[in-house]
């Protein structure tokens, strides 16, 4: 209990719950430091956004453990690039890279188990090691063992205030019972995530639209720690209107549908919105490099929402979803029961299909088989859709993270106006918009949160001796 | 057989398969993640392939209170415990599952009395050791029925599941392999080795399926000392009691301190494992049954170091009266697990096969 923490000796404050701030407090606690977490969520919720995730991206030379193959710095970091758009920051990308592959290692000594790449994500078995159990096994490992080793846990514990004076950080405050309770932690280690759940947040930087966004995640990350240290001057990076966004099932809860919520199908589909029109290139690529456009594409259609149709002959070609869609034996009966116009949806089917081609399918690469004569037109995987029952699955955009951050140094120090703050570290969501700054490179998150929350957690521990 | 279980584990299984974070754990993930629908007999057979190792439970980010409530170990639970019911043989026994706690009680409590009442109206005129107290002939003439009825009873069962799962021929090889995944509890290593969840929340350990080994190595020699004392008798002419360093004796005492430890620990741990991934309502049957076969083993115990004394005469009945309600609650209680578990197991090697 936390009643019996020992607050007369200097011990580490960690903020947060998930991967990064487990991992900050467990390399904290064996430096030798006394170490307090506070999280925000009770205790079957605990975790953040790392309950949700299921790998972590591995740089490695030769095969380690179920990693097949070798995974260099160079690919790992082009791979990088891509998907930024070179908005990162290369010295903390090449190291958080170059640290990725001890920390498999770190990850396996502290409890964390891994198993092979799962079932239908063939594509990651040699660039991501997968916890098994996936994200909340690992943070259950994580909390096992730091409360073995002495970490005092607090969940139900609201961070709402951190004081900044004189370049470093003089207490903090937080809600705890219903109760404010202030602690003066000799060190701090911030890792309490982005701001994606505090939807009026992110209406206020994104738009109004957003208010119609689902969050994939937990709805905890409402931000409180990131922006009352923003704005107490604390230096930010990544942009503070952007959020990373796929297309996933329109029926999902509006908070913690996780993985189960997504949807493959659009490559096979024809996607309309909710006047009955196709908006956008079906088969412009292999979904894997697609699904996070679609959820800016849905996000500006009205209402944010979008309907994938497809017939019964594609129904088994992509990974079954959550819920079963909703189903047809015409194209007119589909709609209305869709809440589309059936004359509207039947005209852009006989367009689409009119404009199909004959030609090799290929469900698995890009096959070019595509319209002619249509705008926008499908690229790849363009076929008919004829056979009956007909199939609709309604999208939505679905919020995995916010890009805005604390910035960090290489030791993972959060830089104030007057350079960085003597005692004050970050780990996880909060920074990760330095390496970041755009797109998403699947498992990527867990790597920066396991480097930094280590870093943060040796920095934190060195500064209490 | 109530559908509403069926109904609640498909319903939890298309949630599995659009996640399938859980792969490695056990068997039952990838047999589940083989198939896009799941057919009533499916959802049977992954639920007897599930050991109840909790590992998924723990990992799953949709457990209550998350509004997808997944407990995937309390509804295949429902599911295998409804089958059970549903293949029983005779069909008007299946009932007796959900009181299989008192009625073990009240067979017991009848065993007894008939025993006492055999040992004191029907003494024999000579014999030694137990034989002094009830003959050869009698005991035969009640154990024999005894086992094989309801052991009939049990095949009945296990092949009717056979059939409704579409169970076909098997290999030596797929048969030899479900074997060695069931005498190594290959599922409940939890894939990585640690072991399995159970008496504390998510904390992995092998002492669950320690102690199951125990349980299951101290009854099949348990099982091995009777059978080798009928060999004895029949074939060889040689009559209990025998020495301690005959067959009979060097399976039995070791198998019995072993089904001894062995259940004790497993009814001690039943106490700390979290009785709401499972069936709701049959904590206690399983307890009793546990129990049940702790004292058929410690009553045999004691009978075999009261030897000689004038107690054999109240043990031997005692003893003989757990064997008995061992015997005819077999098909009905929890002991049927490990034949369905069995077919489960060579079930899903064709599969694999």
């Amino acid at each position: 209990m936390i009643e019996n923490f020992n607050i007369s000796e200097p011990y580490v404050l960690i903020i947060g719950g998930g991967n990064a701030a487990l991992c900050a407090a467990i390399t904290a606690k064996e430096a030798g430091a006394s170490v307090l977490l506070l999280e925000s969520a009770p205790k079957p919720f605990r975790g953040g956004n790392s309950r949700h995730t299921r790998n972590f991206r591995c740089m490695h030379l030769g095969p380690l453990g179920e990693l097949t193959g070798k995974y260099g710095e160079e690919e790992y970091f082009d791979d990088l690039l891509k998907v930024t758009k070179g908005n990162t920051d290369e010295d903390l990308a090449r190291m958080c890279i170059h640290s990725s592959q001890e920390a498999y290692g770190w990850m396996h000594a502290h409890g964390v188990r891994f198993q092979p790449s799962l079932s239908g994500t063939l594509s990651l078995s040699r660039t991501n090691a997968f916890f098994l159990g996936g994200g909340k096994a690992l943070v259950n490992a994580y909390y096992r063992k730091a409360m073995d080793l002495g970490v005092e846990v607090s969940y139900e514990s609201n961070v709402k205030h951190l004081e900044y004076d004189n370049r470093r950080i003089k207490s903090v405050t937080a809600e705890i019972n219903n109760k404010d309770v202030t602690f003066t932690p000799a060190a701090i280690v911030v890792a309490s995530g982005g701001f994606q759940a505090d939807i009026d947040w992110l209406a206020s930087a994104w738009g109004e639209a957003a208010r119609n966004f689902l969050i994939r995640g937990t709805p905890y990350n409402r931000g409180v720690v990131l922006k009352n240290l923003l704005d107490q001057g604390m230096m930010s990076v990544g942009d503070p209107t952007q959020c990373h966004a796929v297309a996933i099932d329109g029926r999902a809860p509006k908070y913690d549908g996780g993985i189960v919520t997504r949807l493959d199908c659009v490559p096979f589909a024809a996607v309309v919105n909710k006047n009955g029109g196709r908006f956008y290139d079906e088969g412009e690529d292999v979904w894997p490099k697609r699904y996070a456009i679609w959820g800016r594409l849905v996000a500006a259609q009205p209402d944010q929402v979008g309907y994938a149709i497809i017939d019964s002959k594609s129904l088994e070609l992509f990974m079954p979803s959550v819920f079963p869609p909703v189903q047809g034996n015409t194209i007119e009966e589909l709609a209305q029961k869709m809440q589309l116009s059936s004359s509207r949806l039947r005209w852009t089917i006989d367009e689409f299909n009119a404009a199909c081609q004959p030609g090799n399918f290929h469900p698995t690469e890009l096959d070019g088989l595509s319209t002619r004569g249509i705008n926008p037109p499908k690229s790849n995987w363009a076929r008919p859709i004829t056979e009956p029952p007909f199939y609709g699955y309604e999208l939505r955009p679905g919020v995995t993270f916010t890009y805005l951050g604390l910035k960090v140094d290489k030791q993972a120090r959060v830089q104030g106006k007057e350079g960085p703050v003597e005692n004050l570290w970050a780990a996880g969501e909060i920074m990760a918009g330095s390496i970041l700054g755009e797109g998403y490179l699947a498992g990527f998150g867990m790597t920066i949160g396991t480097v930094f929350g280590r870093l943060a957690g040796q920095g934190a521990a060195e500064h209490v001796r | 057989m109530s559908d509403n279980s069926i109904l609640e584990a498909r319903r939890q299984a298309e949630i599995c398969n659009a996640c399938r974070y859980c792969e490695g754990y056990c068997s039952v993930f990838p047999a589940m993640f083989a198939e896009r629908s799941f057919s009533d007999s499916s959802i049977i057979q992954l639920a007897n392939l599930c050991h109840n190792c909790r590992g998924c439970y723990y990992a799953c980010q949709y457990t209550p209170p998350h509004e997808f409530a997944i407990n995937l170990p309390a509804a295949l639970d429902e599911v295998r415990y409804d089958s059970w019911k549903k293949f029983s043989w005779p069909q008007g026994f299946a009932n007796m599952f959900d009181r299989s706690g008192m009625i073990m009680v009240v067979v017991l409590a009848c065993s007894l009395a008939f025993l006492f009442w055999l040992v004191n109206t029907f003494i024999p005129e000579d014999g030694e050791g137990f034989y002094a107290h009830m003959s050869h002939g009698l005991m035969v003439m009640i154990f024999l029925p005894s086992f094989l009825v309801p052991l009939i009873a049990t095949g009945v069962s296990i092949n009717r599941y056979w059939r409704y799962i579409g169970g076909k021929k098997m290999t030596l090889t797929e048969l030899w392999q479900a074997s060695l995944e069931a005498i190594t509890l290959r599922n409940l290593k939890g894939g990585h080795g640690d072991g399995c969840n159970y008496e504390d929340e998510d904390r992995f350990t092998k002492t669950r399926s320690a102690l199951h080994k125990m349980t299951f190595w101290g009854f099949l020699m348990c099982f091995g000392s009777t059978t080798a004392g009928t060999i004895l008798h029949y074939a060889f002419g040689l009559e209990a009691p025998y020495s301690w360093y005959s067959l009979p004796k060097l399976l039995g005492v070791p198998g019995g301190v072993l089904l001894c430890l062995g259940t004790g620990g497993l009814a001690w741990l039943k106490t700390k494992a979290d009785p709401n991934l499972g069936v709701a309502g049959i904590w206690g049957s399983e307890m009793a049954f546990i129990l049940l076969l702790f004292s058929v083993s410690a009553t045999g115990l004691v009978l075999y170091a009261a030897t000689g004394t004038a107690l054999v005469e109240w043990f031997l009945p005692i003893h003989l009266g757990a064997v008995l309600t061992f015997f005819l609650v077999t098909p009905y209680s929890k002991m049927i697990h490990g034949f369905y578990r069995m077919a489960a197991l060579v079930k899903n090697q064709t599969r694999s096969g």
